[in-house]
């Protein structure tokens, strides 16, 4: 973004700007622009005359208004939700609505709740909330001045409707017709508080249905384009032949078979494998096979997952290395209780297999490197990009793209599937465009999983059943240690995403302590949707069923009398037990369970039905989901990630498991690592609670509570608890 | 030179019998909606039709195709859509089935071969036909709830 704003450089719009856009803007000065003329050749659409407003909103002469997206779209639907937001300000109809993807910026375009560009953590329209609504509603401003001006009337008399501008004298126009005049109307100071948000009574998109996906089209006509169809002129596919082992390294190879194969160009090493280079994927997959490859497997991880299982369950015996949660005095309280539960959990690792697999272009020049994927942590990327090719990061540009799924499988700390991509063109001197193409295999195998993790807790009721004591231990790997986030995320030896969840217990339990031990694995491990609330919603909301259980107290009525100054997790609770009819009575073989767990800052209560099959396996029948995400943007939005966030947990639960033999990963693709199938998927019905809070989260939430829910709707059928995931083939019995 | 007939135009690719289809269509014809998820015939991404019947691109190999027509889901929604893919669109679009979307030409070629052959599908037609087509988003429940209401507008 080079164009120069006809503000002046000393003046600090400050009105203009309010909240969200001073935090992006910085020092820069760049986000406060209005009326940013647009090279006509940059406007995709419009044949010239597009308009830039700010860094989000911008307007044609046909009045397609474009709303710049500065989040990764990867199923979850911002793309959809910012431009709700900028077309609820501006008054737009819904069809003159377009979107692009936002290139890498980190003044203008930073997620404000890391003050860094990523998407991630359910933040997408949290973050924006304010941002892209300031944006729409300055850009309105300026747009209703340019008429006033031209129509020589009060600006307050202008309304606007569906786009169109009307004055009762009876005058119309389209914002295309004032872009160009409002282009040259500078920020008047005071203008935020003349045009202050839009009053909740007055939406006419944001929480309302109907609106559909703006993402419809492409994704139902195969025009979407995604890394894997991005074909540059000359472009070479990569394919790489990893270590079969993490921290392996190639001792030699021979790639003279590899050559022999039409179309393959080259073989590069580079750190972190051998490369072949063809015109065409199916030539750099039939080349990379016929690779003979010697690997050096000295500094590699070479244990197995049942000796890292044993190492965690021997941590978890022991008092934990780090204290995250200390209130009361639980190990005393235990001592003298009159009933004691002690459980043990187990998790594997966990693989995120996004439907695309991982992938990414890169066209390096002397002077500039430009890459070409679906980018989820630009301020991670841009710098490494910079890093590693010697060039400013300015130098670095990024064009993201559609995603086919992540689950934050795209952000990464180190960069890794960027970083290897950024290798291969280095490798070859940046000589033509490469496009780094994994296989499914490749992406099973390449880590970055959910860490695996044992989990003890010993809990005590009092004699009126409630709880009086609560001891939890967690040992795991660490997300962040050993990454340049350490200091951001690791507090006194926790890492808050190995405990989140557990150390903000929302139960009512006056002694409560959380253990942690850090786990030091040569296996690289990631955030898997829910992060850590993955196992520790798991844990505590299958042993707070059980002391119900001892207690002798309904589930629902247990939590909530534990939950008295937990307004939103009660709200709920309530709204889920209420829709699925929690009490009434069951036939044999089915069972009801239920959970409500809170993540990224919103509320997830579920209640599941399973019956038990003639096998003794478990069939899902129903799923009844209460949200609370604050303000809803888009109802089916937030339906639909609740259906996914059901259906992503319910694979995990059922059959997901990554594990290691002497170092080295045994699954492979969709038959070893075998997702939720159709013939799996429960009905799936979701209410939400009404909230004039600030909007949270929903790409995340709907994940943690499934796993418990279904668990203790198992225990209901049987009498059989589940501690440990995945049930895999586990058979039960009717009780 | 391996000929084949695409969406109704005869195309020649200069291509080893062995190559799959998939690659075919996307790298050497150069179209990119049928997408490549796993390679082993255990996702459905790469479905495509081959007279009519759901294949899976990347275990069928363009050796093999002969004169069978094969239609992509460029040409199941294109100019010369046929009722099932028209009906399978408008029922996407308004159920909202898409997430991330990739899965998606694959799971809607799916559905207009089972539509094709089945006016009427239960909920169990429907996963016995779908089950191959994987979706990491699980947009399942709206696949399920979409195919019926693609069967109605085709009723209609
Ligand atoms: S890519 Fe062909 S079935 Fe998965
Ligand atoms: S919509 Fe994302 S995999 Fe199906």
């Amino acid at each position: 973004m080079t164009a120069h704003t006809n503000i002046p450089a000393a003046a600090k719009p400050l009105d203009l700007s309010r909240r969200g856009f001073l935090a992006v803007a910085g020092g820069a000065g760049l986000g406060l622009m209005v009326g940013l003329k647009v090279d006509p050749a940059a406007a995709q659409g419009a044949a010239g005359g597009v308009v830039q407003f700010n860094p989000f909103v911008k307007v044609a002469p046909d009045g397609a208004i474009t709303v710049v997206v500065k989040h990764l779209d990867m199923g979850q639907g911002p793309t959809t939700g910012l431009a709700t937001l900028i077309a609820e300000e501006m008054d737009a109809d819904w069809s003159q609505m377009r979107t692009e993807f936002a290139p890498a910026d980190n003044n203008l375009y930073a997620n404000l709740a890391f003050k860094a560009q990523g998407t991630g953590g359910s933040t997408a329209m949290a973050n924006s909330w304010e941002q892209y609504r300031t944006a729409g509603a300055t850009a309105r401003a300026v747009l209703v001045k340019a008429a006033a001006d031209k129509w020589q009337v009060a600006q307050g008399e202008i309304s606007v409707d569906k786009g169109v501008l009307t004055h009762p004298s009876g005058k119309r126009g389209t914002y295309g017709a004032f872009a160009e005049a409002a282009s040259k109307i500078p920020a008047p100071t005071g203008m935020a508080q003349e045009t202050p948000y839009k009053d909740a009574s007055k939406f006419k998109l944001i929480g309302k249905e109907g609106l559909h996906r703006i993402d419809n089209d492409p994704k139902t006509d195969g025009t979407a384009i995604y890394t894997q169809d991005v074909k540059l002129p000359g472009m070479l596919v990569a394919a790489v032949a990893h270590p079969p082992r993490f921290g392996g390294k190639v001792k030699s190879f021979d790639d003279a078979e590899a050559k022999k194969v039409k179309g393959v160009e080259r073989v590069v090493q580079i750190p972190s494998g051998v490369v072949v280079l063809a015109k065409s994927t199916w030539a750099a997959f039939k080349g990379r096979d016929a690779l003979k490859v010697e690997w050096d497997f000295s500094a590699a991880e070479n244990r197995g997952s049942d000796e890292l299982l044993a190492m965690a369950k021997d941590a978890v015996s022991k008092p934990g290395v780090a204290t995250a949660t200390n209130t009361g005095d639980a190990e005393g309280a235990l001592k003298g209780a009159a009933k004691v539960i002690e459980a043990d959990y187990a998790f594997p690792y966990l693989a995120h297999a996004p439907m695309e697999p991982l992938n990414c272009v890169v066209d390096l020049k002397k002077d500039r490197a430009h890459l070409i994927y679906a980018a989820q942590f630009q301020a991670i990327d841009q710098p490494t990009v910079a890093a590693l090719t010697g060039l400013k990061p300015e130098q670095v540009t990024i064009e993201t793209v559609w995603a086919g799924g992540s689950f934050g499988r795209r952000a990464v700390p180190t960069a890794d599937y960027v970083t290897e991509a950024v290798m291969i063109a280095k490798a070859i001197d940046g000589a033509v465009p490469i496009k780094l193409v994994w296989t499914r295999e490749d992406d099973t195998k390449a880590g970055y999983y959910r860490p695996f993790y044992a989990h003890k807790v010993r809990a005590a009721i009092g004699a009126d059943g409630m709880p009086v004591a609560w001891h939890h231990r967690v040992a795991g790997q660490s997300i962040f240690s050993g990454t340049a986030l350490e200091a951001m995320a690791v507090k006194d030896g926790v890492d808050e995403t190995s405990v989140e969840g557990a150390s903000n217990l929302a139960y009512a339990v006056p002694n409560l302590k959380v253990e942690l031990t850090t786990l030091k694995v040569g296996v690289p491990v990631l955030w898997w949707r829910s992060v850590g609330h993955t196992h520790t919603a798991h844990v505590v909301e299958t042993m707070i069923d059980e002391l119900a259980f001892a207690a002798g107290k309904d589930p629902v009525e247990y939590r909530l009398a534990l939950l008295k100054d937990k307004p939103r997790h009660t709200a709920a609770l309530k709204l889920a037990a209420e829709k699925a009819g929690w009490g009434a009575k069951l036939e044999k073989g089915k069972g009801r369970g239920v959970s409500v767990h809170e993540s990224f800052n919103t509320m997830v209560a579920q209640v599941v039905d399973v019956s038990i099959q003639k096998d003794g396996s478990i069939k899902v029948d129903r799923v009844v989901a209460a949200v609370d995400c604050g303000v809803v943007i888009n109802p089916d939005v937030v339906r639909a990630q609740i259906e996914g966030g059901v259906g992503f947990g319910l694979g995990a639960a059922l059959r997901n498991a990554i594990t290691l033999k002497d170092g080295e990963v045994e699954q492979a693709n969709f038959d070893t690592y075998e997702p939720l199938r159709i013939e799996d998927m429960p009905k799936v019905e979701v209410y939400m609670v009404k909230s004039e809070q600030k909007p949270s989260g929903v790409g995340e939430p709907g994940v943690p509570p499934l796993a418990p829910a279904l668990a203790n709707a198992i225990f209901s059928a049987t009498g059989e608890r589940v501690r440990d995931l995945p049930l895999g083939d586990r058979k039960f019995k009717s009780a | 030179m391996i000929k084949l007939n695409i969406n109704g135009e005869a195309r020649s690719v200069d291509v080893d019998a062995d190559t799959p289809l998939l690659w075919v269509i996307r790298d050497d014809i150069g179209l990119t909606g049928t997408k490549f998820g796993c390679g082993q015939a255990l996702c459905g991404a790469c479905t495509v039709h081959m007279d009519g019947q759901a294949v899976r691109s990347c275990q069928t190999m363009a050796g093999d195709v002969g004169d069978a027509k094969i239609v992509t889901i460029e040409g199941l929604v294109g100019a010369d859509a046929s009722k099932e893919g028209k009906a399978v669109q408008a029922a996407w679009r308004a159920l909202d089935v898409v997430q991330c979307g990739y899965c998606q030409s694959g799971q809607m070629m799916s559905a207009a071969a089972l539509l094709s052959e089945n006016k009427k599908p239960t909920d169990d037609d429907i996963d016995a036909a779908m089950s191959g087509n994987v979706c990491r988003c699980a947009t399942y429940h709206r696949v399920r709830a979409a195919i019926h209401d693609a069967a109605k507008r085709l009723e209609a």
